[in-house]
């Protein structure tokens, strides 16, 4: 079977800061593949090569066998409806309600009426165990209640891969958990690709079925979460370890 | 070549500042190529107008009634001296049409809504919000600035019209009824020596001001970084600029108006 996404000899210099050095990852459909690594070990730069905010120096990102790597804007826009990418800091607009959020996609990509919209956008929320919030500001709501929020705002498409750019980064032991729950939750119930990069191991073990171990812009070593616990790479049982010695 | 570059940190800092004048330019010509194309957010730009026009109104009338007010005080001593104090209404009225009015009022909405622009886009530069409608397939350009330059362009003529009123009213005030002007005389100059182009001329400068105040703290706020203090360097930075972009292309304007306006003469 075809990977959906597939990212072949990817390279990526900024000035002399050579940031990824020939990244090679596949990720099949339904997959959840952690992209795990140290700060500053280039994963925000993958992330954002794979939903085309930067462009590769050198390599190619082919998304269901399509290469988006030199794509105008126009067809990446397109291409772009099939992701959803729930953000560190959730980036829900703060001008905006919940409501208003999540029906953005909607109102700016669909001809829907407000009445449909509005029913679209209180069974995603519902879907993910929020009530009664569409009147309501980010600034009130929880760390938690706004990554689901921002997962609301991911999905009102329906796309076929998700992006979670460090979900867990920041939160309590709870509401981490709460967050690993949502990442497998939303896999079963939108049927969703996801890739999540994150530095937290405990998260990765718990939710991939796949985990890329990314260092200094090179990807060490790739697999299912039993074989990166026992590979041999000492970069990476040097990072393990700081968990697995806690745990 | 490049360890020399590397390590000039003057010759750095040239090709820093050429290559921001760069972005600039790009900038501005995406987004008047963007305004152009669907979808048109007619909503955004009525927001903006109210943002950036009618909630400046009230800051601008109270400069403009106050410039009006405090021209008229010091040129009817000047004028006293030559048994001229009918010409002040005049004086007033055409300063304000020409310079004050349009330079006056970008100054204000660029303290208050130009700052506020900047502040907004910088925040939502800082946390990912811009990135967000990247990755929904929205042009941020499109969706955030466009609406806003082009309610600065509308909105900056119709608030100096407003001044350039409100200045004369309160000269009139200050000259007719507290120093005790003749009334007739005061209006009768006024009509005798103010030509329309006098006000044509500082409505097209205060369009032109609308659109540098719109794009400089825009650039300013859609390029921010580094957290709270970066957007705080960005605010302060976009409204620096707009300042003295406004008093140099005040400078060359007037100087093509002289060439290409026609009935536009210096010195009324």
């Amino acid at each position: 079977m075809e990977p959906k996404i597939s990212i072949r000899g990817l390279k990526k210099r900024f000035g002399d800061n050579e940031v990824l050095k020939n990244i090679d990852l596949d990720v099949n459909e339904g997959e959840i593949c952690v992209i795990l690594g140290a700060s500053g070990s280039g994963k925000s730069v993958l992330i954002k090569h794979i939903i085309g905010l930067l462009r590769p120096d050198e390599g190619s990102i082919f998304v269901r066998g399509i290469d988006i790597s030199r794509m105008e804007e126009k067809e990446m826009n397109e291409i772009r409806k099939s992701f959803g990418m729930v953000f560190q800091n959730s980036a829900l607009f703060d001008s905006m309600t919940v409501y208003e959020n999540v029906a953005f996609p909607l109102i700016e990509h669909t001809r829907l009426k407000e009445s449909e919209i509005r029913e679209k956008v209180r069974e995603k929320l519902n879907i993910l165990g929020l009530y009664d919030i569409e009147d309501k500001y980010p600034a009130e709501l929880s760390g938690g209640m706004k990554k689901r929020v921002g997962l609301a705002r991911a999905v009102i498409l329906n796309p076929e891969i998700i992006l979670y750019d460090e979900p867990t980064t920041g939160l309590d032991p709870i509401t981490t958990m709460t967050v690993n729950e949502m990442i497998l939750d939303a896999r079963q119930k939108f049927n969703v690709t996801s890739i999540v990069i994150s530095h937290d191991i405990g998260s990765a073990f718990m939710i991939a079925d796949k985990i890329a171990f990314l260092y200094n812009g090179v990807i060490i070593e790739q697999g299912p979460p039993q074989y990166i616990k026992e590979a041999k790479d000492e970069n990476l049982q040097r990072f393990l370890h700081t968990w697995f010695r806690k745990a | 070549m490049d360890h020399i570059i590397k390590n000039n940190i003057l010759l750095n800092r040239a090709l820093r500042f050429f290559e921001e004048i760069g972005e600039f330019f790009i900038l501005c010509i995406d987004v008047i190529a963007v305004s152009f194309k669907p979808p048109f957010r007619y909503r955004n730009i009525i927001k903006e107008l109210d943002n950036i026009g009618i909630q400046s109104l009230f800051v601008v009338l109270l400069t403009g009634a106050f410039t009006g007010m405090v021209m008229a005080l010091q040129s009817i001593n000047v004028f006293a001296k030559f048994n001229a104090e009918g010409l002040v209404g005049s004086t007033v009225a055409i300063s304000v049409a020409r310079e004050l009015g349009p330079v006056l009022t970008a100054f204000m909405v660029t303290g208050r809504a130009g700052s506020a622009l900047a502040t907004e886009l910088g925040s939502m530069r800082v946390t990912e919000q811009i990135d967000a409608l990247y990755t929904m397939g929205v042009d941020p350009k499109q969706y955030l600035i466009t609406p806003k330059m082009i309610a600065s362009v509308i909105m900056l003529p119709i608030l100096t019209a407003a001044f350039d009123l409100i200045s004369v009213a309160g000269s009139y005030l200050v000259s007719v009824i507290f120093m005790g002007i003749d009334a007739g005389v005061f209006i009768d100059k006024i009509k005798y020596f103010m030509d329309p182009v006098d006000v044509t001329s500082g409505l097209i400068k205060a369009a032109v001001f609308g659109y540098i105040i719109a794009m400089v703290c825009s650039y300013n706020g859609f390029f921010a970084s580094g957290g709270a203090k970066g957007v705080g360097e960005a605010t302060t930075r976009s409204v620096v600029l707009s300042f003295i972009t406004i008093l140099v292309v005040d400078y060359f304007l007037t100087v093509l108006m002289t060439k290409y306006l026609p009935g536009y003469v210096l010195g009324g």
